[in-house]
């Protein structure tokens, strides 16, 4: 399956990533998942305050903790935070908190499973490491589906 | 040319004084000729992010490791990547990293399988140095390539295999996972993914003693007298002893690999990296669950 068969299933924002990843070299996409852990945005306050609504992601080999909202309109957002000792998880995090911004819940549960094993990072931070990421988009999908139940 | 030791007096005590520098002793020797300071970490960015000025990143995984069978790489690899990086056959090399050197002894102990004479551990890694709020660059230096010679790699002295651990029964085998990996309640450090290993506990026989017991809370390692009581009086070992380190996949044990060699002397001491990862999934090996060391399997 080539990547625009891929895209078709994509939203905008992280197929848009993904092509940033492709169209670069390997030692360059390091330097760009850099640059998405400096971007990371801090927790708002409310989730800062309260330590207690955050969801660990244990798939990451750092403390990573993940909350998501549904709002009236059914878009989703999420709030990730990683430390600073641990830019590869922030990057991960910030690409998806990126790539879903605005999304609708439908959008969001539509993202392939596999997305973060097609950005051409395998040669660059080995599978063991995307683990977290998928890990991630996994749990964030579960927190959608809970949020629509409940 | 070699440079010379760190004299710190905590040093002095071990075996191998020359195998440990402390933060004061790099930073004072920064642009000394012919020491090539490497940093080796468990998050492959980290390195991006700052380091120690003038230092090289060689990682674990992607430099380290053959990109498609479980091993690590040959002598023209190592050689090339040596070169990469502008260290020379008689370069000294420093080796520093995150997660407590973990990665650091790691490498160090690949360096050893390719007979690199002179690499040496930063007591205490990236915590310290960071602690003391000492300098970091992002600058990445552009090092002149080197003439490193291709020598295969010896893993006979220093590496043990899965058919060498069960021939070794009877003799020393250290587990230096957490005591949840070890009675078999887990099969990762707590904090960890579980990993897709199919079954929990350790090899019989075992002692367990946690890779983090030889650290100060500073990240160094502990004294001599003390780490010889964690060691040679807990578990009675001899001076000959014929001993095999094991974690999960051999990093955590390379670092008690590197206290039981350098720090307190001991001459055939064997990391397993194959470790739990291997050994946890492997047909027909024993194991042994719960915190019982286990006897060794009748042959």
């Amino acid at each position: 399956m080539g990547t625009a068969d891929l895209n078709d299933h994509l939203p905008p924002a992280l197929a848009e990533i993904r092509e940033e990843f492709l169209a670069i070299e390997q030692p360059e996409r390091l330097t760009l998942l850099l640059e998405y852990a400096n971007e990371l945005p801090d927790l708002p306050e409310r989730y800062a305050d309260h330590p207690d609504l955050l969801e660990r992601v244990v798939e990451c080999q750092s403390p990573v903790y993940m909350f998501v909202e549904v709002d009236s309109d059914d878009i989703v957002h999420l709030f990730v935070t990683a430390p600073r000792e641990s830019p590869t998880t922030r990057g991960f995090a910030s690409i998806l908190a990126t790539g879903l911004r605005g999304l609708s819940v439908d959008e969001v549960l539509a993202v392939p499973e596999d997305f973060p094993n097609t950005l051409g990072l395998t040669a660059a931070v080995s599978p063991l490491r995307l683990r977290g990421m998928t890990a991630l988009l996994g749990r964030t999908k579960r927190q959608v589906r809970e949020k629509m139940a409940a | 040319m070699t440079i010379e030791a760190d004299s710190s007096a905590k040093f002095a005590e071990y075996a191998h004084p020359e195998r440990l520098v402390s933060t004061d002793w790099l930073q004072e020797h920064l642009k000394t000729p012919g020491l090539v300071i490497v940093e080796s970490d468990e998050d492959v960015l980290l390195y991006e992010t700052g380091h120690i000025p003038g230092a090289v990143k060689i990682d674990w995984h992607t430099d380290l490791n053959d990109p498609v069978e479980r091993d690590y790489i040959d002598g023209e690899r190592f050689a090339a990547l040596m070169s990469a990086k502008g260290i020379s056959r008689d370069s000294t090399v420093v080796i520093y990293g995150d997660k407590n050197n973990w990665w650091a002894a790691y490498a160090l102990w690949v360096f050893t399988l390719f007979g690199h004479e002179d690499v040496r551990l930063l007591d205490g890694g990236r915590v310290k140095w960071e602690a003391e709020g000492r300098e970091y660059t992002t600058e990445v230096p552009s090092p002149q390539p080197t003439e490193y010679p291709v020598v295969e790699r010896d893993d006979a002295a220093i590496r043990a295999f899965k058919a060498d651990v069960l021939k070794h029964f009877g003799n020393p085998l250290i587990d230096v996972r957490s005591p949840e990996e070890y009675v078999g309640d887990r099969t990762t450090g707590p904090g960890y993914p579980e990993e897709a290993t199919l079954r929990g506990g350790h090899i019989p026989t075992a002692h367990n003693v946690p890779w983090g017991k030889a650290v100060a809370e500073d990240g160094t390692y502990r004294p001599f007298t003390e780490l010889k009581t964690l060691y040679r009086e807990n578990l009675g070992l001899a001076d000959d002893d014929d001993i095999i380190a094991y974690c999960r996949i051999g990093e955590r044990s390379a670092h008690t690999w590197f206290a039981l060699t350098h720090l307190l002397g001991y001459e055939k001491v064997r990391n397993y990296d194959g470790s739990w990862t291997e050994w946890g999934s492997a047909v027909r090996v024993p194991i042994a669950v719960g915190a019982e060391r286990g006897d060794a399997p009748s042959k």
